[in-house]
Formats: structure tokens, C-alpha cells, sequence
């Protein structure tokens, strides 16, 4: 329950960061990527302020033996630069280009966004889906030929 | 307020914020992860995500309440297109496994160079598809 509180307290906080920052209007997002238009720099002040901040902060944090409410931090994890993450970058900068949402200020736009940004959000839901459905497909076969 | 202090202040809160889900829940704040794991969640993996991703939302109604203009008009040009669109981010970052929050702040902080080669490749990608559709097929300047 508490857990679940200050994860929330958090969302709440980044969402009202996105929203200053200016990621919640699409129109600044796609100024931001229009690097051979008129080109809004101001996405790369709330990246480097978010940057900024978090690298100090969990520098901090880390020293904790573990968080407040977990067991554990978190363990690094792979650090292979393979085709699967350069191809599911590439995929969804084209998504982001194409609508100028990623998911984090979509999810804000949600409640009050009307039909553009709910059907995005399904789109998006369902691209989350076939991903699963297509990786069991994947391991299914490789485990089906032994070697 | 000067047209950066702005965007920076937004940017050191989202920090802040990855930071908080960091020492309270021990989470990385990547929003694609969250989602994604909530569509067949683990054992004990539903509320804290369900709690981020409702605290996401009640932002947004909190800003449309005090800060109306922070939302602009969609871009994209019919709905079928932000259908598409939406398809594209929810694969493609299960794949690359990240966004722009995973991968763009919570692994560019931790200097991962995973994160790097992401960050500059959804970056790229995202740039050339504005390029094409605002200065190839749309005819803007």
C-alpha cells in the first residue's frame, strides 16, 4: 500500500514535469525533431535537466543499502548492444515522429486528450501485445528444435 | 519566465521523480517497461505499476486544470495514422526495450551505452520521419 503510494506520488510528479516541460504538446515535440525546419531546442533543456538531476540524485540513492519500501535495488542488466534494441529504437522513433507522443506524456494526454491520443494509446497497448505474443511464438520455436 | 527555465525546471521534476520511484520502490522509471509489464503482471508487479501509470493520468487532469495550454492540438493527420503510430512506440520499445524515459534519462544517467546507441537511433529515426512527412509529403519549406 505504501509502495503503491509513493509510486504513484511519482507518476504524478513526472507528469506535471512533462507537462512543464512542454512534452505533452505535440506540436513542440515535433518542432524539437524538425532539425531541418524551424527547430525547437527547448526538448533538449528538459532532457538535460532531467539528466542532470537523476544521474546526481541516484548517485545519492545508491549509496542506501536498499530503498525505502523494496528489497533491492535494481541489478544491471544486459549491456549488449544487439539488433533488437537498435530496431525497436528505430520502430518507435518513427512512431514518436509520426505523432509526437512517446509513451510517458501519452499516458498524461489520456484523460483529457480526446479520440487522437486514446486510439494512439490502444495502438499502443496492442503493439505491447503482439510483442508478447510474437517473442512466446519465438521461444516456442527455438525450444522446438533441440541444437 | 525565459523560454528554457521553463523546459529545464520540467526536466530536473521528471528527474526528481525517477529519483523518487528509485528510493521508495527501487524502480526504474521507464514508462514503456511499466505498461508493458502490466499486461500480464507477475505477482506483486500489478500496484505499483497500476499506481505510476494512475498518477501519470491524474497529472494530466491536474495540469489541464491549471495549466491548460501545456496541451496542443494532435499533429498527426487522420486517426488511422495515430493508430498506426501508437502500434509503432508500443513494439518497437518492448523491442529496443525502452523509451524515451528508460533509455533517454534513467539509462543515459547510469551511463549505459545500451541507452546511448538507443537514445541516437530513436532520435534519428524520429527526426527523418518528421523530415518526410513534413518537408517531403506535407511541402513545408
Amino acid at each position: 500500500m505504501k509502495a503503491s503510494l509513493a509510486a504513484g506520488l511519482a507518476g504524478l510528479l513526472f507528469a506535471v514535469g512533462l507537462g512543464l516541460g512542454g512534452m505533452t504538446d505535440p506540436a513542440k515535440v515535433v518542432g524539437f525533431l524538425d532539425v531541418a525546419g524551424a527547430w525547437d531546442p527547448s526538448l533538449a533543456f528538459v532532457m538535460a535537466g532531467a539528466l542532470g538531476s537523476h544521474a546526481l540524485l541516484r548517485r545519492l540513492i545508491l549509496r542506501r543499502r536498499r530503498p525505502v519500501l523494496a528489497p533491492a535495488f535494481p541489478t544491471a542488466g544486459t549491456t549488449r548492444v544487439d539488433a533488437r534494441l537498435v530496431a525497436g529504437a528505430a520502430l518507435f522513433g518513427v512512431g514518436w515522429g509520426l505523432a509526437g507522443y512517446c509513451p510517458g506524456p501519452a499516458l498524461v494526454v489520456l484523460p483529457v486528450g480526446g479520440a487522437t491520443v486514446l486510439l494512439f494509446v490502444v495502438g499502443m497497448v496492442v503493439g505491447m501485445g503482439a510483442f508478447r505474443w510474437w517473442e512466446s511464438r519465438l521461444t516456442a520455436r527455438t525450444q522446438a528444435q533441440p541444437g | 519566465m525565459n523560454s528554457y527555465l521553463l523546459p529545464l525546471l520540467g526536466g530536473v521534476l521528471i528527474g526528481v521523480a525517477a529519483s523518487l520511484l528509485l528510493l521508495f520502490n527501487g524502480r526504474v522509471a521507464g514508462i514503456s517497461g511499466i505498461l508493458g509489464g502490466l499486461l500480464a503482471p507477475a505477482p506483486g508487479e500489478a500496484g505499483w505499476r497500476g499506481a505510476f501509470l494512475l498518477g501519470l493520468a491524474g497529472g494530466g487532469v491536474l495540469l489541464a486544470l491549471v495549466r491548460p495550454h501545456a496541451f496542443g492540438a494532435p499533429v498527426v493527420p487522420g486517426l488511422g495514422v495515430a493508430v498506426v503510430a501508437g502500434l509503432l512506440v508500443g513494439f518497437g520499445t518492448r523491442l529496443g526495450n525502452g523509451c524515451t524515459s528508460g533509455h533517454g534519462v534513467c539509462g543515459l544517467a547510469r551511463g549505459a551505452g545500451r541507452s546511448l546507441v538507443a537514445t541516437l537511433v530513436f532520435m534519428a529515426t524520429g527526426a527523418l520521419t518528421v523530415f518526410v512527412a513534413r518537408h517531403v509529403v506535407g511541402g513545408a519549406p
